[in-house]
């Protein structure tokens, strides 16, 4: 049986500043990418989870987003659980 | 009266800390480190500014875990004086000491400047000897101090009169101009509702001698002095109970 492999996504939460967004949303415009509006730039966490059956893997995943890996004040977090590749 | 400042891994204010209570207060400071699970009987905590464990993951994150944490939090809910400065205000917001949170600075860069802050309120152990709308010229020097919270939030902050410093120009007016990193109305320091744990982002302990520049940070922990010793006096008139 593979392991699980979570992928966790932490964005800034709609309506807080986000001045790093803003910069490259900025630059990106700059060089001609005219299209591009409202960039927002958070952060990817990739965790191996080993043999973790998936219903506790999603509620400890959630645990950890709650408790430290995300600030509910101004960030919004998705996880996904996949199997793990090789 | 007995100061604790806290060491964290990354905490480079510390020292600073230490030498004001000491030095200049002329009170006891006792060193604490992040491994300490108890206070040692200190009156007021100070979590010093700095880039605790690296700043990684966000600014606090990682320190509101410590295992001296659990004591700080406890001696906040039990009434006890907290000061958090810098980091220690990142640190306070992460441990939902205080509300809000900090992020980067909105002209992404980091700030290294002395700025103006107005007394919004003197009902607070640290502000207790000021009056409402003094000035006071304190450094800055930072890469996330932009305060947010949502709307709602703000507003019962100030309502609550639990804004305690806002950037101001020279002559004290609340203007773009005078806001060094975009936080949010201009606030540059919170206290929780009960009125015992401050964070701001402006450093008192770097403003407290005349020979560093200027002693206008020293009302803060003569203010919290004050409070303390007055706290500790056992004449202390009891609050009057009405009768029968």
């Amino acid at each position: 049986m593979p392991g699980l492999l979570a992928r966790v996504y932490v964005t800034p939460k709609r309506g807080i500043l986000d001045p790093q967004g803003k910069a490259v949303e900025q630059s990106l415009q700059a060089l001609g990418f005219a299209e591009v509006n409202d960039v927002s730039v958070g952060k990817y966490i990739e965790m191996r989870l080993g043999e973790t059956p998936r219903e506790t893997a999603d509620a400890r995943v959630r645990q950890m987003c709650e408790r430290l890996l995300a600030n509910g004040v101004i960030e919004d977090y998705r996880i996904e659980l996949v199997p793990e590749r090789g | 009266m007995r100061w604790g400042v806290v060491t964290f891994p990354g905490s480079n204010d510390d020292r600073d800390a230490l030498h004001v209570v000491e030095r200049v207060l002329g009170d006891q400071a006792v060193a604490l480190w992040h491994k300490d699970r108890d206070l040692r009987g200190v009156d007021c905590v100070i979590l010093p500014g700095g880039f605790s464990y690296g700043d990684y993951l966000r600014c606090g994150a990682m320190a509101k875990f410590s295992p001296i944490m659990a004591a700080v939090i406890e001696h906040a809910r039990g009434g006890g004086l907290v000061l958090g400065i810098c980091n220690g205000f990142q640190i306070l917001c992460e441990a939902g000491l205080l509300p809000g949170a900090l992020v980067r600075n909105r002209s992404l860069s980091f700030v290294c400047d002395v700025v103006t802050v107005r007394v919004e309120t003197a009902a607070t152990p640290f502000t207790q000897g000021c009056r409402p709308g003094d000035l006071l010229s304190i450094p800055i020097k930072h890469g996330e101090g932009c305060y947010v919270a949502e709307e709602a939030t703000l507003n019962e902050l100030e309502a609550r009169d639990q804004v305690v410093f806002r950037y101001v120009d020279p002559v004290g007016r609340v203007v773009a101009e005078a806001n060094p990193n975009g936080s949010l109305r201009n606030v540059a320091g919170v206290c929780n509702a009960e009125r015992n744990v401050l964070g701001l982002m402006p450093h008192p302990e770097h403003a407290a001698e005349r020979l560093v520049g200027g002693e206008d940070g020293l009302t803060l922990f003569r203010s919290a002095q004050a409070w303390l010793r007055c706290e500790a006096r056992p004449e202390r008139e009891e609050p009057r109970v009405p009768g029968p």
